[in-house]
């Protein structure tokens, strides 16, 4: 694997991630998760959803970016139409516009550019896509590194929030890692016609996404 | 780059021909708050401001400063730092960047832009790619063996404020001590005793800040004209 890909997966890149919980502070709040194990049913269920979701827009956006095309706001209406909730749009595009600027300076690549004009705050796997193919990733790679950082993010939330172990937090990671490399594989196969990308979705965690927004006392954005 | 190290060039932030941006940084309950609402009260009308917080856990701090009214509400914006307040001013600046860059689009031909930080700890230190300059605030009450125990805020913060100096008899501290303490570690950088208590315009830093901006349009000029020279050698 290229090196580059690597600083893409790693949770030190300056792109804005550690302010945002991936949906697991406002299940915290509401008590769904309390401990390692509820965080490991949490984590399995995001990866299935909108982590399978998300994984597959950023391997068709991969892929879009090698074949020089252009249709990025098709792209972005996609991933619009499999994210309902608002406050989960939004936490996405928010994320997508630092991972962009991110991304500009560390891979300079023409597709990033292509992408940046054409929409404004394009959605977090969209350039998590495209930046992969800018560090000369594969489709493939492109959907394990968002599923991969699917579960991680919650994951190191869930230690600042709970004071989880963070051993305990990574053997959990570590168990789900076949998981990821399985919904991987799956974001990866998925057909070419955009409208035919998976739709899971996760009702509850939309409804805690709208929560979050409105609660007085919140440490991450989303 | 040598003595011209504090304008950074880094390419989200170009150094030249934008707001000032000024980070305000110290531990928690030192009086950020309060000097960015000193700052904004003295400053307003002479120059073109806004103000970005960064919030642990409420928006408290941009709501203080919108109570009170120190600038109109579309000049502050809060940024949530998700549980740890030195990594958006320090290793990922993204969220602060958005906020500031989103306050020049809305109001281009800002003078300053003040960033103030969660409350943290001695260590936290505002990026060069967020902050031009910054100030570090202390306060009395917090010890005044703080600044003999250092820290890169205290030492290597462009103005040390030592805050709430009206406590001092309160609470027993020496501030000569304190003043001795800072300047050993500071190479020489500025200290300034201040209580917004008894002085809620902070004059002191106001004329630093004053002085900044003055220096800091100089500055630009002076890089343009100079920008063959400064990229040969
Ligand atoms: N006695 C006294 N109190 C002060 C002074 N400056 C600020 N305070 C008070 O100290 C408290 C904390 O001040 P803030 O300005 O909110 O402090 P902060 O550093 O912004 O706090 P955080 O953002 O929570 O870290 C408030 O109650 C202020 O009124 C001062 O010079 N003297
Ligand atoms: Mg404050």
């Amino acid at each position: 694997m290229d090196a580059r890909l690597l600083l893409l997966a790693d949770s030190r890149l300056p792109a804005g991630g550690h302010a945002h919980s991936g949906g697991l502070e406002p299940a915290v709040t509401a008590g769904a998760v309390t401990d390692v194990a509820g965080l490991a049913d949490f984590l399995r269920g995001r990866l299935a959803t909108s982590g399978l979701v998300a994984a597959a827009l950023a391997a068709a956006a991969c892929a879009h970016a090698h074949t020089g095309d252009q249709a990025w706001e098709r792209l972005d209406a996609e991933a619009d139409a499999r994210t309902p909730s608002p406050a989960q749009r939004q936490a996405s595009r928010a994320q997508g516009r630092s991972l962009l600027r991110a991304a500009r300076t560390t891979w300079p690549h023409p597709a990033l550019e292509a992408l940046a004009t054409a929409v404004r705050e394009p959605h977090h796997p969209i350039v998590l896509g495209v930046s992969a193919a800018a560090g000369n990733g594969t489709p493939h790679q492109a959907a394990t590194i968002t599923a991969y950082g699917a579960i991680t993010g919650p994951a190191s939330a869930a230690v600042r929030l709970l004071g989880l172990d963070p051993l305990a937090v990574h053997r959990t990671l570590a168990d789900l890692a076949s998981g990821v490399d399985r919904i991987a594989t799956e974001a990866a196969a998925a057909p070419d016609d955009w409208a035919a990308l998976p739709a899971p979705s996760a009702p509850i965690l939309d409804l805690y996404a709208e929560l979050h927004m409105s609660a007085d006392l919140r440490h991450f954005e989303s | 780059m040598g003595a011209n190290h504090d304008h950074d060039p880094h390419t989200a932030a170009p150094a030249h021909g934008r707001a000032l941006r000024l980070g305000i940084g110290g531990p928690v309950g030192s009086g950020k708050t309060a000097l960015t609402a000193a700052l904004c009260r003295t400053l307003r009308d002479e120059f073109d401001l806004a103000v970005v917080t960064n919030d642990i856990y409420t928006t408290e701090d941009a709501d203080f400063l919108r109570r009170n009214a120190v600038l109109p509400d579309d000049r502050i914006t809060a940024v949530r730092t998700g549980c740890c307040p030195h990594t958006a001013i320090r290793d990922d600046i993204s969220a602060n960047l958005d906020a500031v860059e989103a306050l020049e689009e809305r109001h281009p031909g800002l003078d300053l832009i003040i960033v103030e930080s969660g409350g943290d700890n001695l260590t936290a230190l505002f990026s060069q790619g967020l902050a031009d300059r910054q100030i570090f605030v202390l306060d009395v009450a917090g010890g005044d063996d703080v600044p003999r125990k250092g820290g890169l805020g205290v030492a290597a913060a462009d103005l040390l404020v030592i805050n709430k100096t009206d406590l001092a008899p309160m609470v027993g501290s020496d501030l000569d001590m304190m003043a001795r303490d800072s300047s050993r570690v500071r190479n020489g950088r500025p200290v300034a005793f201040t209580s917004l208590r008894e002085q809620p315009g902070a004059p002191e830093v106001a004329d630093w800040v004053r002085s900044v901006l003055h220096e800091a349009r100089h500055d630009n000029s002076h890089t343009a004209r100079n920008h063959d020279h400064a990229a040969a050698s």
